[in-house]
């Protein structure tokens, strides 16, 4: 299972803060698991677009594309940070 | 000249983060952190606060978003960051989240240091990484209905100038 976490603009237009999903066969890395879900298509293929300036933390750690996906994992999906 | 008498007691810091919805007492932190302390010559604090415009609107109320556990643990990690740079006794780190008013208080940074220069630089360091670095993300209401704050180019840069 991965559990995965949307924030700010993303929970809203996706519609949910959080799923559990079965890793999805193929999916080794944040690029593989990003372009799974874009090919959900509708909101999720225009807010996880490679134009989007999308980020991804998985176990609460900044990731990259090439960053590995686990069974098990916590991987979150979030426009770029805005606090302070 | 008279030795102090535990200098290592004395000048041992803390880093303390919170975020929290409840407000905070700037006099009450800084007087909390510094209690006893002996070894602290410097103290330099930052307040971010809610302006009641932003990019040419007026903004009725602003509300922060969080990722509870990341937050926390990129502050940490921006706080050891700044450690590792400059020679720092205390590090507060105060971030409230949910729903604020124009000339509300947003964030509180506190650094002690023994002389100035340390603090103050790491100051303005924390917090450049913080507004880059820590999953926080703020929603403006405005007259044309509520809008999701973009991240700015300007604080990408100021964030960058510290490599």
């Amino acid at each position: 299972m991965l559990n995965i976490l949307y924030f700010a603009r993303l929970k809203e237009t996706l519609g949910q803060g959080a799923e559990r999903i079965d890793l999805p066969a193929g999916v080794t890395d944040v690029a593989g698991l990003t372009a799974w879900l874009r090919a959900r298509g509708g909101a999720w293929e225009q807010e996880l677009a490679s134009t989007r300036p999308v980020r991804v933390a998985v176990n609460q750690d900044m990731a990259r594309g090439d960053t590995r996906v686990n069974d098990g994992d916590e991987v979150a999906f979030f426009p770029p940070v805005t606090g302070g | 000249m008279n030795e102090p008498v535990h200098p290592a007691v004395l000048s041992a810091g803390r880093t303390e983060i919170r975020v929290h919805e409840a407000d905070f007492d700037v006099g009450r932190e800084i007087a909390a952190l510094r209690a006893g302390n002996a070894g602290i010559g410097a103290v330099a604090s930052f307040i971010g606060v809610c302006r009641d415009l932003n990019d040419g609107d007026q903004v009725a109320e602003l509300v922060l978003e969080h990722y509870p556990g990341m937050t926390e643990k990129a502050l940490a990690k921006i706080a050891d960051e700044a450690r590792a740079r400059w020679d720092l006794i205390d590090i507060l780190i105060v971030h409230r989240v949910g729903r604020m008013l124009p000339t509300d208080q947003i964030v509180l940074v506190v650094v002690t240091s023994a002389h100035r220069g340390e603090s103050f630089a790491a100051c303005e360091f924390l917090m450049d990484y913080l507004k880059t670095q820590a999953p926080f993300w703020k929603k403006e209401q405005t007259p044309e209905g509520s809008r999701w704050v973009d991240a700015r180019a300007t604080d990408d840069a100021a964030a960058q100038r510290w490599n």
